[in-house]
């Protein structure tokens, strides 16, 4: 988009109107609060929860300040300007100005925690070399004063020359102060680098000199690169920078770190100045313990922790079933209803069956599972906010590394509940490649959010809901099968593992955050949106399929054959029903679908279930939706639901077709295979090829199709 | 002594590094440096990773990264 393309902003809110006067970024340490202050600077809704590592790529936004108008980009966050891993690759990139496609900024937002502040220092004063206007968010105000910590903001603003602004960033609080504060960035003149490191900056100057006139690369860069001599940055520096120059680098980082490495030398001279900077400007007036914080402390505990884990994730599955169930049925209830309300307005006929068979009968039966998903992303979210995700990862590292991932994959698997594919993208933080590769290829078995539908209707319709000791039968069979699906994940990246590894090194390295109570502004904008999401692809892509898969099981039309006006009304009923299904083998569709049946039949699907499953193909719950349309394309009882259709439905020689090994292969066939267009799209972008999709895809399929063989075969 | 050995709740003092392994680097820059005070914190099951405090923050850490920072009481 242009920079220069207007603003609409209400007339009455400001007098003049603002112009764009340049590009800031967000920038500071994982989990400080950069995209909850970005959300509220710019009214955008970026993810945001509590644990390191959340964003993992550049956002844009705009937002005013006094005046004016700013380009905003948040992004990933940083401990210093060494990346480890490609989502810090990506911010130290992006503030370097060596993002193609994003200029260079003209200012820092710099967003530091409060309750660790000496860890925002020592990137600050990185953050101070660049040379940019930059103002400093001092976040996690509350959460230092609830832990008694004192720290004298205007003195430090003094020391460091630069302004910093104390906020709230959950709640807003102090942002006006903030947006004044940033308005200045513009005239502000660059700062000064009073900061720096006088060895290390006279060492960059004497590179430079030895560089080719004119060249575009700063003094800044060369310093990182003097600092890690392997990084990308230095590689591709030396690409441009001219044999002498290059040899000069080389011999003046031997000068400056020949005792140690550079990142240690480097560690110790920045958190001595931090620490310089606090000194007589900290104090602590006494940890403030309520029975709140003491249970929170408990709860953090390894055991403590894992046991609330299980209990709370079994109660989920109980309740996908158990509390669900009204607001489903109420669903439902509006659906035939509005589905009889049509049918009494409009002549039977096309359009009749377009909406009623085609559109209300496919899209209702995935909508019907919002109440499911609901409650499964409510778990979710609140896992992520509250801190417990890390937390977990914390636990698990050592489990993890036995199947050649580490604690840090925990989380994108755990994202992987709701949808693969922000989890494959959460990978960048996975600083190993190899651990990196296991984790993209073992997320696509955990049992996602568009599984759910199918489960829970072929669940719904064949598993008793009888309690057993208490619990649902319904519940643990769809625990057993979330189970299947971490058992794939992990014995995939264990074969992963064990084709891949040779022998390097591997780290766990994180930064735990504390146990927070989920902020429900958050919990709630966040589930709104995981709804908007929801609802749009029932909106677009399981519309247009059913439409699609409508048309072809409705044409071509043979001419009905006149109805004899039967006495008796229960024979004219079954007559209507024997007609439609003829006509739905003789479809397009139908005839489709028997074309393809042999490759099915030995799992025991016949026709319908196998063009469901074809259609369902680029994504899972578009077989639940085409399942609602065929059937009620084929059938005249307007008034049965899905699963009562299901349970009906018959083979030409009357035999069931849903029997329960059939329906137990199809639930393993879904916990298995790669259904989804959106999980292999985005596993080519994050291993830059066609290799480990399609080797992903070609695995996860006929893991699918023999699991399904194996169970029809052997329980039939 | 390194850290590996400190008990949980028990504070000490980095005293100095061994810095060949890659991963420890990280450590530093996250703030584990010669002259800052540490407390232990619960390990996870089995021992392993630890939970490091220093300056506010508290680090996850492998025991095999633990070694190399040697402590004083
Ligand atoms: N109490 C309190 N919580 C905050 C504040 N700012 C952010 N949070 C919470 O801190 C957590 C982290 O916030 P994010 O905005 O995701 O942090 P981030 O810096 O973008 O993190 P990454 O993207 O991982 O680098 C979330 O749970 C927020 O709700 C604050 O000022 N006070
Ligand atoms: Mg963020």
């Amino acid at each position: 988009m242009a920079d220069s393309q207007p603003v609409r902003i209400p007339v009455n809110s400001i007098k003049t109107l603002p112009k764009l006067a340049g590009t800031i970024v967000l920038v500071g340490p994982p989990n400080a609060g950069k995209s909850t202050l970005f959300n509220q600077l710019t009214g955008l809704r970026q993810k945001t929860a509590n644990y390191p590592g959340v964003t993992v790529e550049k956002k844009q936004g705009r937002l005013r300040a006094g005046n004016v108008l700013l380009d905003a980009i948040d992004l990933p966050g940083i401990y210093s300007l060494s990346p480890a891993s490609l989502d810090e690759r990506i911010a130290v990139d992006v503030l370097l100005g060596r993002q193609h496609a994003t200029q260079r900024p003209d200012g820092i937002l710099a967003v530091l925690d409060a309750t660790r502040i000496q860890q925002g220092l020592y990137l600050l004063r990185q953050l101070l070399d660049l040379q940019l206007p930059l103002v400093v968010a001092l976040t996690m105000t509350d959460a230092s004063q609830r832990r008694g910590l004192r720290l004298d903001i205007p003195a430090l603003a003094e020391r460091l020359g630069v302004p910093v602004v104390p906020v709230v960033a959950t709640t807003g609080e102090n942002l006006e102060q903030l947006r004044s504060a940033l308005a200045e960035i513009p005239h502000t003149p660059t700062s000064q680098r009073s900061h720096s490191w006088p060895a290390l900056q006279a060492a960059a100057r004497a590179v430079l000199a030895k560089a080719p006139p004119r060249t575009s690369i700063s003094q800044v860069e060369i310093e990182r690169a003097l600092i890690d001599q392997h990084s990308s940055l230095a590689v591709e520096l030396a690409a441009s920078l001219g044999q002498s120059a290059v040899t000069e680098l080389a011999t003046q980082s031997q000068q400056l770190f020949a005792a140690a490495p550079a990142l240690a030398t480097e560690a110790r001279y920045g958190h001595g100045w931090a620490r310089d900077q606090l000194q007589g400007l900290t104090g602590d007036s006494g940890f403030v313990s309520t029975i709140w914080n003491r249970m929170l402390t408990f709860a953090q505990q390894p055991v403590p922790a894992m046991l609330l884990f299980f209990v709370v994730m079994f109660m989920v599955f109980q309740a996908v079933f158990a509390w669900a169930t009204p607001l489903m049925d109420g669903i439902d209830y509006v659906m035939s209803g509005l589905g009889q309300w049509v049918q009494s307005l409009l002549p039977a006929g096309l359009v009749s069956s377009l909406i009623v068979d085609g559109i209300i009968a496919g899209v209702g039966s995935v909508i019907i599972f919002l109440p499911q998903i609901m409650i499964l992303f409510l778990f979710i979210i609140m896992l992520e906010d509250s801190g417990y995700l890390a937390r977990s990862a914390f636990l698990m590292d050592r489990a993890m590394r036995a199947l050649g991932m580490s604690g840090q994959s925990v989380i994108p698997l755990v994202a992987s509940f709701a949808c693969a594919v922000p989890a494959i993208m959460s990978t960048r933080v996975i600083a190993t490649p190899r651990e990196r590769l296991a984790t993209i290829l073992a997320t696509p078995f955990i049992t996602c959010s568009a599984r759910l539908p199918v489960y829970a209707l072929l669940i719904g319709a064949f598993v008793p809901a009888t309690p057993y000791g208490g619990f649902n039968l319904q519940g643990m069979v769809l625990f057993g099968l979330y189970l299947l699906g971490i058992f794939g994940a992990g014995i995939t990246a264990l074969i992963v593992n064990k084709l891949l590894s040779r022998g390097e090194h591997t780290s766990f390295v994180m930064s735990l955050p504390d146990f927070r109570v989920p902020n429900i502004r958050t919990v709630l904008m966040q589930l709104l949106d995981r709804v908007r999401v929801f609802l749009r692809r029932a909106g677009r892509v399981i519309f247009v399929v059913t439409v699609i898969v409508w048309a072809l099981a409705y044409f071509p039309r043979s001419e009905p054959a006149a109805i004899q006006t039967a006495s008796d009304s229960s024979v004219a009923e079954t007559r209507q029903n024997e007609q439609a299904a003829a006509q739905l083998e003789n479809s397009f569709l139908g005839r489709a679908g028997k074309f393809v049946e042999p490759v099915f039949k030995p799992l025991g699907w016949d026709w319908k279930v196998s063009s469901a499953v074809i259609a369902g193909f680029p994504a899972r719950e578009i077989m639940v939706a085409v399942l609602g349309t065929i059937y009620a394309v084929g059938d005249q009882a307007d008034e049965q639901t899905l699963a009562q259709r299901l349970t009906e439905s018959t083979w030409p020689d009357g035999r069931t077709v849903f029997t329960l090994p059939m329906v137990l292969g199809l639930l393993v066939f879904y916990a298995l295979c790669l259904q989804c267009v959106a999980t292999i799209a985005v596993m080519r972008r994050e291993t830059n090829g066609w290799r480990w999709p399609v080797i992903a895809w070609v695995y996860m399929t006929s893991l699918g199709y023999l699991s399904a063989l194996l169970i029809f075969q052997l329980f039939s | 002594m390194t850290l590996a050995e400190l008990r949980t709740g028990e504070r000490a003092e980095i005293t100095s590094i061994n810095t060949h392994d890659p991963t420890v680097l990280r450590l530093m820059v996250l703030g584990l440096v010669e002259g800052v005070s540490v407390v232990q914190g619960k390990s996870a099951l089995g021992g392993d990773p630890l939970e490091v405090h220093v300056a506010g923050c508290a680090l996850s850490i492998r025991r095999e990264q633990a070694r190399c920072f040697e402590i004083k009481q």
